[in-house]
């Protein structure tokens, strides 16, 4: 008996310390690849640098860091209060015959592959970019030109994608805020919306945050529907219809081909990804931690 | 020295789907007086007093026939401004639930969503609320501290000076003091003897010797059921009905 506990418990150990390992495995073969080339040409150089030409020797990642930061803005600017609406609406004002029929449909949103989100916005936002989008920019400017290729294209798609992750964490948030809270509010004569909007969603606003920086973190991390759908073009922008080429996207079309001094800049751009995603983690906790007692 | 009907309850019958939770309730609830309403769990004390504010309107499936006059003018008409009614008619929880902000904002919430925005105005109203609920002393130096971080006492006199912060004619009370220690109930109780001056009280209590206390009549009920209702000393010295005396006695309940 006491044997085949001690077995168990050395399983259950080795595998939580190979989930662990892997973390720190992983985190320590990138700065080990990417590092020295970071060094070396100069972390200020590589960070604001503004020309990627990797066979010419110049690796300047900062159009591909302001791709990436562009396109996850423009998706929380989409996604944050249409996911906080719906989450609202599912939480304290739907019916529950409506809830159910929303919910797994929410939920269905999050099981989609990234690459046939790209595929979407590939067949459907991106022409619809170009036929309606681009005569009303025309109007304030003659110049403008897209291919439809866009920030706005690869920000309308990342802002559905995020959607799951903000609803489903911001209703939970929502429905955990006591009922006694809404009783005594509407009790004091306080309309539903005010309610709502004074009581119930302040109540829940660590979750709200957190929902948030997390949909952040995916809308960083996202590769794939991002490739097809933002032109790739490592130029620093001049507008939201401009091409864009993500740190993400960068990598991970260019590692195939890409010669040794190349490959190294690669991981120094994950290095960067990396920082990013850890900061907002770090943030993620932080909120929650600092605005957990409410 | 003259009584003043404030609310009228003519034949309320209320149903939770097919169960009927109150059976031809008649009641006068008389202005400036406390009201108690004492029985055993169940009997539908707590589900009556809601039908003053109409906080039963939340709970799904709910049935109503029968009227409640205030003033005179039926709440469960339709043209009943629910608003209106909800502010004239304040209520106290039992498990006292400030909202998780500071103390100040409790207080300042309500005249706020009923349209008060000065600065003064506002000021003005927190003082004279918290003092109504004999708090003030106690938080005038933490008014910008989180309400949560008060005692479970103050945070019902909080609740209190909540509701007096948006003025209103009756106080409902369902249970406030069985959540709370014996010197903050005392502290409440003495404040039901000042508010009542002001203001038509309507208190739920499953202590006996607190609606003995406080209240001015009591109504005794059972199963739904309004047995008595009477003066509170003609109700604990000598109750009309077998059933008020059991009860009262500690025969069952």
């Amino acid at each position: 008996m006491k044997k085949y506990e001690k077995a168990i418990e050395m399983i259950l150990f080795i595998s939580a310390t190979i989930a662990t390992l892997s973390v720190f495995l992983i985190t320590f073969f990138i700065f080990k690849e990417g590092l020295p080339i970071l060094l070396e040409y100069g972390i200020l150089n590589f960070v604001f640098g503004a020309n990627w030409a990797p066979t010419n020797g110049s690796y300047g990642a900062l159009p591909m860091i302001i791709g990436s930061v562009s396109v996850t803005v423009g998706a929380l600017i989409i996604g944050v209060p249409m996911g906080i609406a719906c989450a609202i609406f599912l939480a304290e004002i739907a019916p529950t015959p409506l809830v159910k029929l929303f919910k797994p449909a929410v939920e269905l949103l999050a099981g989609i592959p990234s690459v046939v989100y790209g595929f979407f916005g590939l067949s459907v936002i991106v022409p619809m970019i170009r036929t309606y989008i681009l005569p009303i920019a025309q109007k304030f400017n003659s110049d403008a030109f897209t291919t439809g290729y866009s920030i706005l294209g690869g920000a309308i798609i990342l802002a559905v994608m995020i959607l799951p992750t903000i609803i489903n964490i911001s209703e939970n948030s929502i429905r955990a805020v006591p009922n006694e809270y809404k009783q005594g509010s509407l009790a004091l004569g306080a309309s539903q919306f005010d309610t709502i909007s004074k009581v119930i969603v302040p109540a829940a606003k660590s979750g709200i945050i957190t929902s948030v920086v997390l949909g952040m973190g995916r809308a960083v991390g996202e590769t794939m529907a991002v490739i097809l759908i933002t032109g790739n073009m490592p130029k620093i922008p001049g507008s939201p219809l401009d091409s864009v080429a993500t740190m993400t996207g960068t990598i991970a079309m260019e590692m195939g081909y890409a010669s040794p001094m190349h490959q190294r800049a690669l991981f120094a751009t994950g290095i960067i990804l990396f920082v990013f995603i850890m900061l907002l983690n770090v943030t993620a906790t932080f909120t929650t931690r600092k605005l957990g007692r409410g | 020295m003259m009584n003043r009907t404030k609310i009228k309850v003519n034949d309320l019958n209320l149903f939770y789907g097919d169960f009927q939770a109150l059976i031809d309730i008649n009641l006068d609830i008389m202005e400036n007086k406390v009201t108690a309403l004492i029985g055993p769990s169940g009997c539908g004390k707590s589900t009556f007093i809601r039908t003053l504010n109409r906080m039963n309107d939340l709970i799904d499936n709910v049935k109503i026939k029968g009227e409640i006059l205030l003033d005179g003018a039926d709440i469960y008409d339709d043209k009943c401004d629910l608003i209106q009614l909800r502010k004239s008619v304040g209520m106290v929880f039992q498990k006292p639930n400030p909202f998780p902000k500071t103390v100040y904002e409790n207080v300042a919430y309500g005249p706020k969503i009923h349209g008060v925005k000065s600065k003064t105005a506002l000021d003005e109203i927190v003082e004279k609320s918290l003092r109504g609920a004999a708090l003030w002393d106690e938080v005038k130096d933490r008014l910008d501290k989180p309400a949560l971080g008060l005692s479970g006492g103050q945070q019902q006199r909080l609740c209190i000076a909540r509701c007096l912060a948006v003025e209103p004619d009756v106080l409902l009370m369902d249970e406030p003091t069985s959540a709370l220690d014996p010197i903050s109930t005392l502290k409440i109780e003495d404040l039901l003897e000042e508010l009542k001056k002001k203001y038509t009280i309507v208190i739920v209590t499953h202590n006996m010797q607190q609606a003995g206390r406080v209240s001015d009549f009591t109504s005794f009920f059972l199963n739904g059921e309004i047995i008595e209702t009477d003066l509170t000393d003609n109700i604990f010295s000598k109750p009309r009905d077998k059933r008020t005396e059991d009860y009262i006695t500690g025969r069952f309940g």
